[in-house]
């Protein structure tokens, strides 16, 4: 694995070895890799000096720091109170129905991860979605089809 | 100074003190959980907390500190209502199995409840809906539905310990008290020193036991059961028969084994003297390889009696594993020559030998079951319990050990020197194995007064010493003049300094000794519960008693040393000594 002790290397040189380096090189990973693997945390615990189960401890608490591989694109659909009375149910339906998993699965083809998240503060347009880094907001069955659609014809391109 | 009221009555206190220990100093107790005098103040859960006048809301006494003219009261109506919801709420989370479980009748948690008795539950039992999944590694046991996630244990491995093989993860409801990727303990880099067991409030954390096999054959007429026990024991077992700490117990404790049905009641500190003796002279070995002889010796060399520090090294610094003295410890050097030696002594075939030793100590339990700890063509430990699992073993026989009268152990491997007995204290295998070497080396007892050498023993982290060699034996000469420097740590954490600087190449130091557990072995994770710094002391105090009080002081004066040597042995560092008493180390990783 060459280049992904690469990855932690550069991260280490880029945000440092002290303790408050643990949760910038832990998103850094994320972002290459969508996930924290068993391997990639000893790593960090040996760059950094500290224990596996410190890495762990950080790694769990944070929702969008995953312990699970995850496909090419998170879908977290808001799972809080103004989403659900807005229609959330409608939106998870049609995601469930266009990719054929449930909630905490992955597609087959690993493209797509569909979860549910905590409050993304968009109750106001409600209900609201993100994919990856991206909110998708004031949704109904047929936005959400298109932007799947989209999503799947990029990834085609 | 600061003045306040507590409960209507005066109370003066330096700054800093908190609300807490103000109460204590007036003889009010304030329940605490979360709160160890050993550990930084956490304040998590709750149970502590007071009203103070003209604050809105009650706060937690242990992390408050005492302001001039505060009117505090720690068991007023509105703080008894809501200690009473505090201590339900931490139930509803606790799998209430009290009369299943090994800490019933020693858990902070249930005198509480005691305190805070309620006769229907308050909330919905939460325990019982979460997996749990227990783990049972060789030495010690993890139930997390018993957890009331106090964080002790966590604060124990990282203050105490500097290990951190224990973090919180996960959070709210889910949060929990767990290792890397939640693996057991024998997975992960703990060093099974049992320090969390010794501070957890509750049933989650407790040693494995293995006294319902060594019932089995105490009573199995085929077995001849043999066990040791290690000098701390000693001063400690009275605990939980309602003696004083510091009490010694020596001889009701070999009369209680005896009425236990042991075979034969025998001495780890006959052990501990057989371990100087061969460590002793590995030192001067080590030293003549390296001023003599001019060969690359690791220096300075480090005890290593304590399995919960060779298990760090092992994890911490294993490039450093040759620094290690390659001797084994008392229980193990025991149990190899239990099997060997002792057998052939008494006539009896070693295969019907059971091996038991009682110790302070968890992570002997560990050791006992290394896959190299078998020179004696068997497991040469069979069993380690601890001083609480004697405790129960004694209570479950109907032995009142209060009123045993005093015996004596049993022989051969049963007699032993005060500097045997010292191994129970931090600084103690460094005070005995320099009144040994001394003696070898100048031909003169180490010159302290009364033998004792005072620099070392303590409670402070790491110690030191030094020690002039003059008008040496001939054969020794090369040491003519030297002032050696010696040092000792107890607690990993103080462990560290002492390693980063021999990594660093910077140590001053010859011979260092380290001890796991705070306070070395008195204060170890298999002893009784409570135990603090106050505790810690009086036990030390106890074991340089029982020394002062022995005719024999030195290690190499114990008769049965010279008999083990002139029958069997023949020579420390020689042939079956280096097949039955030293051993090697492992790399493992740094999780």
């Amino acid at each position: 694995m060459p280049d992904t002790t690469k990855l932690i290397e550069n991260l280490v040189e880029k945000y440092g070895k002290k303790r408050e380096s643990l949760l910038p090189i832990l998103k850094g990973i994320i972002e290459e890799e969508r996930y924290l693997s068993e391997d990639r945390m000893l790593e960090v615990a040996k760059a950094l000096d500290i224990s596996g189960a410190e890495v762990y401890g950080t790694a769990s608490f944070y929702s969008f720091l995953d312990l699970k591989p995850r496909g090419k694109h998170i879908i977290r659909v808001c799972k809080t109170i103004v989403c659900d009375m807005k229609g959330k149910n409608e939106v998870l339906k049609t995601i469930k129905d266009c990719l054929g998993i449930n909630v905490g699965e992955t597609t087959s083809d690993g493209t797509f991860t569909l979860l549910q998240t905590n409050c993304i503060g968009q109750c106001d347009h409600a209900p609201a979605m993100l994919i990856d880094g991206e909110v998708y907001n004031e949704l109904n069955a047929e936005k959400v089809r298109n932007i799947i659609k989209e999503y799947k014809l990029n990834r085609q391109n | 100074m600061i003045t306040l009221t507590i409960n209507n009555t005066q109370v003066e206190v330096p700054e800093g003190t908190t609300i807490l220990e103000a109460a204590k100093k007036i003889g009010v107790e304030i329940p605490t959980l979360c709160h160890h005098e050993d550990l930084c103040v956490a304040g998590n859960c709750r149970v502590c907390v007071v009203e103070i006048k003209g604050r809105p809301r009650l706060e937690a006494s242990c992390a408050t500190p005492a302001e001039n003219g505060m009117e505090v009261f720690t068991h007023s109506a509105k703080v008894r209502n809501a200690r009473n919801v505090i201590t339900q709420l931490l139930l509803s989370e606790h799998a209430e199995e009290c009369t299943l479980c090994y800490k019933n009748g020693n858990c902070e948690l249930q005198n509480l409840a005691e305190e805070y008795y309620h006769d229907d539950e308050m909330f919905i039992d939460l325990a019982h809906e979460k997996e749990h999944h227990i783990d049972k590694s060789t030495a010690l046991r993890y139930d997390p539905s018993k957890c009331i996630r106090c964080q002790r244990c966590v604060r124990t491995c990282a203050e105490i310990q500097g290990v951190n093989a224990l973090s919180a993860a996960f959070k709210g409801k889910d949060m929990m008290i767990t290792t890397f990727m939640e693996k057991t303990f024998g997975e992960v880099v703990c060093t099974n020193c049992g320090q969390c067991v010794v501070h957890c409030p509750t049933g989650a954390l407790t040693e494995r036991t293995y006294y319902d096999e060594i019932w089995e054959a105490i009573e199995d007429p085929d077995k001849h059961v043999v066990v040791n026990t290690a000098p701390s024991v000693r001063v400690a077992l009275g605990e939980p028969f309602g003696l004083e700490p510091g009490t010694i117990v020596t001889g009701q404790m070999a009369a209680a084994l005896r009425r236990l049905g042991f075979d034969s009641v025998l001495d780890t500190d006959f052990a501990a003297d057989l371990t100087i003796i061969e460590e002793g002279n590995e030192f001067i070995q080590r030293l003549k390889k390296k001023f003599v002889d001019g060969e690359d010796v690791a220096l300075p060399m480090i005890t290593s009696c304590s399995p919960g520090w060779v298990k760090f090294i092992e994890h911490m610094y294993p490039d450093l594993l040759d620094h290690l003295s390659s001797c084994k410890s008392p229980q193990q050097m025991f149990g190899a020559l239990a099997k060997t030696y002792y057998a052939e002594k008494k006539g009896i075939d070693p295969e019907k030998i059971v091996s038991v030793s009682i110790m302070p100590c968890t992570a002997k339990k560990f050791e006992a079951n290394r896959p190299e700890m078998k020179s004696s063509g068997y497991q040469d430990i069979d069993a380690g319990l601890t001083t609480r699992e004697l405790a129960k073993m004694i209570k479950q026989a109907g032995i009142d050990l209060t009123k045993l009268p005093e015996e004596d152990f049993d022989s051969i491997m049963g007699e032993s020197s005060g500097a045997g007995v010292i191994f129970g204290a931090t600084g103690g295998v460094m005070e005995a194995a320099l009144r040994t070497v001394y003696e070898i080396i100048t031909g003169r007892e180490v010159p302290f007064r009364h033998l004792d050498i005072q620099p070392v023993r303590g409670l402070d982290g790491v110690k030191e010493a030094t020690i002039k060699f003059e008008n040496c034996k001939p054969e020794y000469s090369f040491l003519e003049g030297a002032e050696v420097k010696v040092a000792v740590a107890h607690g990993l954490r103080n462990a560290r300094k002492i390693m980063d600087q021999i990594k660093e190449g910077k140590s001053p130091y010859l011979f260092v000794e380290i001890m796991a557990c705070p306070g070395g072995c008195i204060g170890g994770g298999g002893q009784p519960i409570p135990t603090n710094d106050e505790i810690r002391m009086k036990r030390i105090e106890a074991i340089y008693r029982e020394d002062a009080g022995k005719p024999i002081r030195k290690s190499h004066e114990n008769p049965e040393i010279k008999q083990v040597y002139e029958e069997f042995l023949k020579e420390p560092l020689g042939e079956k000594s280096h097949k039955l008493l030293h051993t090697h180390y492992s790399k493992r990783n740094r999780y």
